[in-house]
């Protein structure tokens, strides 16, 4: 058994699994139930000035049949009073009191962050979450996302909380920046004990095409959402990782987006982040999807032989490289297995419409799709669109040519191959 | 343990249903709804949670999956090939209301399971000695599943066994295109590898080993000796060579080889899944004209219907409201039947023939209670031994499980009921009790 202990900046869990600040971690009731179901940690909803919410509030994407790859809401902040809050964090803590319990916040003046922080931890707060990140509503009010893509209010507000906080402060960052580097780098220099992120992305989730109002519909009327769900994974995953991978950036991670389940957070965690968080899988599936999680990492890290979470966490951060320092020798190729192969053909229309047209009809009356192998550039596309699993591998060619780099290629003229499929 | 006949009878039969590869799987665990308090794992007599196995299988968490099934029953690789879900777990999924097909729950089961049997998985210690033993009857699927719990809490444990092969009737009696012997024994090894579950074959309950002796031996014991023999027909001709009991011949055409040749017409007496099996085990070993005779009307057959429809499927035909009287003649043998009506009540002077040149009775096996009948505080009825929810008898220190205790269910019930026994004697054995 491998040892899932966590430290996100000071903020120790039992294990890296985190509520996301969201409806799931609304209440002292929730969240109890939650940590009953495994979970190592919550971000409690942000506090704040109580906000009055809308009805309807979500909408989602669905992709060929799967409902809600994608996820968005135009819900605030806390809609319940803060003092309701502060004693059901204080119950939280007296009856779990070796889960972490983060308190995320959002309000605006100077005064207003140290009585707030204050409560918070006089209330029990392991931890505290600056929500500079929500991209609706709370941003026209000079909140939430308005400070994110700011640097310095970023920083000031950071100063601030840390000024007055005696327990780890994290800043939770919004994804709706052009570089995210600034940003972490902001709260850093605030002072921030770690850095949590994404925070929702800037979206319109679909339109009702009869009514011709997006979604979620207010009356005639809606708004830009937040999106989060499985399908920002990807650009969640290379914003946390542009923070780890940067050499300045020294502040612990708390990843978020698109978590669903325990490969998608041993992603995180070996792209650096030291915990996770979780709001949409669980408000789609319930909290019990934790027991997945924790045994997923649980049984990886024993198959990899990692006994701590710090022999995971930045694994896979060295394979983060600039495009110039890849290998443009390196060579891989499509390969079919014949006797998997059921004859569907979408490896072929793929290569012939989507990529180097290198794909071929099947011969002599069989049924498996031949490869050009002189065209075949390994761009992995028919891979992608297989629908068996292992059929079609990309297979390493040894071509003769040793490592050549655009940036060797540049600097020193180091010989490249000749170039496959540019006719 | 006995190697069983690589060129048994059984041998010929191919999986009815045939095993997942992993993009089946898949695709079909995807597509469970992972329902809360969901109606398959209320149907499921071992509570197996059944969405966060799927869901497992669906996340690639495969260690993870077939621990679930584990957890909840030791047994889960037998079950998901021998269990009626379309009864069970699978008749109640959510997508039947929907008119949509319902989830593959034991082919989900089997995948994930066999998994864990391939990779040498091994889930479970032994608990910490408790210097108690428990003495286990007959090395069924309720004792195995006790005597695995037992273990688990850390008691020791001896199996008594009739036979020299163990598995009981997943062994000696499960249909072979569900499950063969060979996969069984798997099984029980896989089970026993627990460690300190001693097994002694040979060894017959009220022939070999009283209860008393038993008692004396042990701090506690567990009856799972499932069902007694065939019951034939006590009318003329039901003695002879062509006639006989369908358990005693699934066994032998499990364990060894049945002689079929020259047997163009058979003829299966019963209405339950017993008979069912037999007569789809007769079609898939090549006899031409299978007939099932029972006395009922069709639809008042107890074996289950998609059973039944699938050997008709496979050319069964049925000769309903008719019970044999007389078996006359030898080679083939006529069956001179008693017509009945849709009441099962006899119609005067209608009676039907039949030839046939085997005959298998499947009217029900005996029962073992006798063995424990009088007692101090045993109670057996009907020939089965009364237990209450945790498989105590109320005499002190003996608890029963499986057909034995609830006159013949599924493998999945006896799982059920030597687990939760299991816990009952470890609270008697720790003097709660």
């Amino acid at each position: 058994m491998a040892d899932l202990t966590s430290n996100t900046g000071g903020i120790i869990s039992p294990n890296p699994f985190w509520l996301a600040s969201a409806p799931p971690a609304n209440s002292g009731d929730q969240i109890m139930r939650a940590f009953d179901h495994g979970w190592g940690g919550a971000v409690w909803k942000t506090l704040g000035s109580p906000i009055q919410n809308v009805s309807s509030r979500f909408g989602a994407t669905n992709y060929r049949g799967t409902a809600a790859i994608g996820f968005n809401n135009i819900e605030l902040i806390t809609d319940r009073p803060l003092e309701v809050n502060f004693r059901e964090i204080a119950e939280v803590k007296k009856r779990y009191p070796k889960h972490a319990v983060i308190v995320s916040l959002m309000v605006e003046t100077r005064d207003e962050w140290q009585d707030i922080i204050k409560r918070s931890i006089d209330a029990g707060a392991d931890g505290l979450e600056l929500n500079f990140g929500c991209p609706h509503g709370m941003c026209e009010r000079g909140m939430g996302s308005a400070v994110g893509q700011e640097p310095s209010v970023n920083e000031k507000i950071t100063s601030w909380a840390k000024e007055f906080s005696t327990v780890p402060v994290l800043v939770k960052l919004t994804p709706n920046v052009a570089d995210i580097l600034p940003h972490g780098m902001a709260a850093q220099a605030g002072g921030g004990d770690g850095v949590s992120l994404i925070n929702t992305i800037k979206s319109i989730i679909g339109v009702d095409i009869d009514r011709m109002v997006l979604n979620p519909r207010v009356g005639g009327l809606s708004t830009n959402g937040g999106y989060c769900g499985a399908a920002v994974k990807p650009i969640a995953l290379h914003m946390a990782a542009s923070l780890a991978r940067d050499p300045e950036f020294k502040l612990p991670i708390s990843g978020i987006g698109g978590v669903t389940n325990w490969r998608d957070a041993v992603e995180f965690l070996l792209l650096g982040s030291s915990s996770v968080q979780v709001c949409t899988e669980v408000m789609l599936r319930g909290y019990r999807i934790v027991e997945d999680m924790i045994e997923g990492l649980n049984d990886y890290m024993d198959d990899k032989g990692m006994a701590t979470m710090g022999d995971l966490v930045g694994r896979a951060i060295p394979s983060y490289s600039e495009w110039g320092n890849l290998d443009l020798n390196y060579e891989t190729i499509a390969e079919i297995d014949s006797g998997t192969c059921i004859g569907c053909n979408k490896c072929m229309v793929a290569c012939h419409d989507g990529a180097h047209q290198c794909i071929h009809p099947p011969t002599d009356g069989g049924h498996v799709p031949t490869i050009d192998l002189d065209e075949c550039v390994g761009c992995n596309l028919c891979q992608i669109v297989c629908p068996v699993p292992d059929c079609i591998t990309m297979v390493e060619v040894d071509n003769g040519f040793s490592r050549a780099t655009w940036n060797d290629h540049i600097n020193d003229g180091a010989a490249l191959r000749p170039k496959k499929g540019a006719h | 343990m006995t190697t069983i006949d690589e060129r048994r009878s059984e041998a010929v039969f191919d999986d009815f249903k045939p095993a997942y590869n992993k993009a089946q799987a898949l695709a079909e665990a995807n597509r469970c709804l992972y329902c809360e308090d969901a109606p398959c794992i209320q149907a499921c007599p071992t509570s197996i949670n059944i969405p966060e196995f799927i869901r497992k299988i669906a996340t690639e968490n495969m260690r993870g999956s077939a621990r679930t099934i584990f957890d909840s029953n030791i047994l889960g690789m037998s079950c998901s090939r021998v269990c009626p879900v379309e009864t069970l777990c699978v008749g109640d999924c959510v997508y039947n209301h929907l008119d949509a097909p319902p989830i593959q729950i034991g082919k989900l089961q089997r995948y994930s399971t066999d998994l864990a049997y391939d990779a040498g998985w091994s889930f479970y210690e032994p608990g910490e000695d408790t210097g108690k033993t428990v003495g286990l009857v007959g090395a069924g699927p309720a004792s195995l599943a006790c005597a695995h719990e037992l273990r688990r809490l850390g008691h020791g444990c001896t199996v008594y066994e009739k036979r020299d092969v163990v598995g009981g009737l997943n062994t000696t009696g499960v249909a072979p295109y569900k499950m063969r012997a060979d996969r069984s024994e798997e099984e029980v090894d896989w089970v026993l590898s627990i460690g300190g579950i001693e097994v002694r074959t040979g060894v017959q309950f009220g022939r070999d080993l009283g209860l008393a002796e038993m008692e004396s031996m042990h701090d506690a014991v567990f009856f799972g000796a499932g069902l007694g023999a065939d019951r034939m027909l006590d009318v003329p001709g039901g003695d002879g060579d062509a006639v006989q009991g369908a358990v005693h011949w699934i066994e032998q055409m499990k364990l060894g080889r049945v002689a079929l040749g020259g047997v163009q017409r058979a003829v299966v007496v019963g209405g339950g899944n017993t008979a069912v099996d037999a007569v789809r085990e007769l079609i898939g070993l090549g006899v031409p004209n299978v007939l099932m005779v029972y006395r009922g009307p069709e639809a008042s057959m107890s074996g289950y219907q998609h059973e039944w429809v699938e050997a008709k499927k496979d050319g069964a035909r049925g000769l309903w409201g008719a019970v044999p009287v007389a078996f006359e003649g030898d080679q083939p043998v006529t069956l001179r039947c008693q017509r009945l009506d849709g009441d099962k009540k006899p119609i005067a002077g209608a009676f039907t023939t039949v030839k046939a040149d085997l005959v298998l009775l499947a009217i029900g096996q005996g029962k073992l209670g006798g063995l424990l009948e009088g007692l101090d505080g045993v109670t057996v009825q009907w020939g089965r031994l009364v237990v209450d929810a945790d498989g105590f008898s109320g005499r002190k220190g003996l608890f029963a499980g499986g057909d034995a205790a609830n006159g013949g269910k599924e493998v999945v019930n006896a799982a059920a009921e030597g687990k939760r026994a299991a816990q009952a004697i470890d609270r008697y054995l720790k003097g709660a009790k």
